[in-house]
């Protein structure tokens, strides 16, 4: 008898390409049937795979998804930081340098407006749910920015790691808003064209959620909402542990 | 060939992330500060330059092509292993702290680029 847990195992990466071909085209039937393309299929795609996630999380009690499973290991590899940035920088092919030129400035201010807003609604929070000291408050806020300036934060100011974990589920939790509430928001907020993209990246900050709620309203936007985003998970670590910890210091 | 292109876009990778390091260190904070992005630019700036731009054949684009398709399977994967059961299990604090800003933000979206439109 041939082990057939071995050979998912040995093939991970293999394996994954398999499994997402196989959620993309499920995605792909109920987009046209169940929801009549008013959905995007990606967006069904991303979904399911944050129920499997959810579903997985719940049984294994691990951390990471469909991963604990190890059968499906191989899902690390392809949906991990090394391949999500490599092929982000590829998606900046088709950027257009005169648009990002165009948005450059409220780009910019965009970066800024989304980390201070983030940061205070997150410590205010923090703060209404019983945090006094400085320290968790100011790690709970850096979540709110992203799922990574949080620990970086919390382990620059020596938080406890049940601050430090509420931190990183903030940011997870923000990722999976932006991821679906972009698509269903687009027409509203008029983000159809690059210029909005950079400034929408900016704001939300988060990287992973920006460039999954783009991809699934609009693939020719991804760039530009991640090449804004990708500098405010940077601005963050460097502005929360610092600045943002001083002035939140001063009051607590 | 197929492989310069893939090899241009890793030896912007690369650049762009040794650089974002590079800047972690000089700020003296544990990040790579941008360096997708500096990536991102250094592949928009060597296809536009007149000099680098004839290394762009199309087999050479291909090679970039490729992977700028597996961006989307990348994404599904990467939803697929997140800690989801524990960002919706931990607490309150979390959904709401991760909520709120973004709705903010969502909210304040028209009022950045409509200042954009006039500034251009």
């Amino acid at each position: 008898m041939f082990n057939l847990n071995e050979v998912f195992i040995k093939n991970g990466l293999i394996v994954a390409f398999v499994g997402v071909g196989l959620i993309l085209w499920f995605s792909d039937i109920l987009s046209g049937t169940l929801f009549k393309k008013r959905i995007p299929m990606v967006a069904i795609a991303i979904l399911i795979a944050l129920v499997i996630a959810y579903m997985t999380g719940y049984y294994t009690r691990g951390k990471n998804g469909i991963a604990d499973l190890a059968v499906f290991s191989g899902f690390t590899l392809l949906g991990g930081s090394m391949l999500r940035d490599f092929t982000i920088v590829a998606t900046a092919m088709n950027a257009d340098w005169t648009e990002i030129k165009k948005a450059g400035r409220s780009g910019f201010l965009a970066l800024f407006t989304g980390i201070l807003i983030a940061f205070f609604t997150g410590a205010f929070i923090a703060f209404m749910f019983g945090y006094k000291d400085a320290v968790s408050i100011t790690t709970i806020g850096a979540g709110a920015c992203t799922f990574i300036v949080g620990p970086v934060t919390g382990s620059a100011l020596g938080a406890s790691s049940e601050v430090i974990t509420i931190s990183i589920a903030t940011g997870v939790v923000k990722a999976i808003v932006v991821t679906i509430l972009t698509p269903m928001l687009a027409g509203k907020i008029k983000l159809n064209n690059p210029a909005t993209a950079l400034v929408y990246g900016g704001l939300m900050g988060t990287t992973s959620g920006v460039a999954a709620g783009l991809a699934a309203t609009n693939p020719l936007l991804v760039p530009y909402g991640a090449l804004s985003a990708t500098f405010a998970t940077g601005l963050g670590c460097l502005l929360c542990p610092s600045i943002f910890y001083l002035i939140l210091n001063s009051f607590f | 060939m197929i492989i310069y292109g893939v090899a241009i876009l890793a030896a912007c990778y690369l650049t762009g992330i040794l650089f974002g390091e590079f800047l972690g260190w000089l700020l003296g904070i544990p990040s790579n500060v941008g360096g997708v992005g500096f990536a991102m630019m250094l592949l928009i700036i060597i296809q536009s330059l007149p000099s680098t731009k004839k290394w762009f054949q199309p087999e050479v684009y291909k090679g970039i092509d490729f992977w700028n398709k597996m961006y989307i399977p990348v994404v599904i994967a990467m939803s697929a292993v997140q800690n989801a059961y524990a960002a919706f299990s931990s607490g309150f604090i979390a959904i709401l702290a991760g909520i709120v800003p973004v709705l903010i933000c969502f909210a304040i979206i028209p009022l950045l680029t409509s200042k954009n439109h006039q500034n251009v």
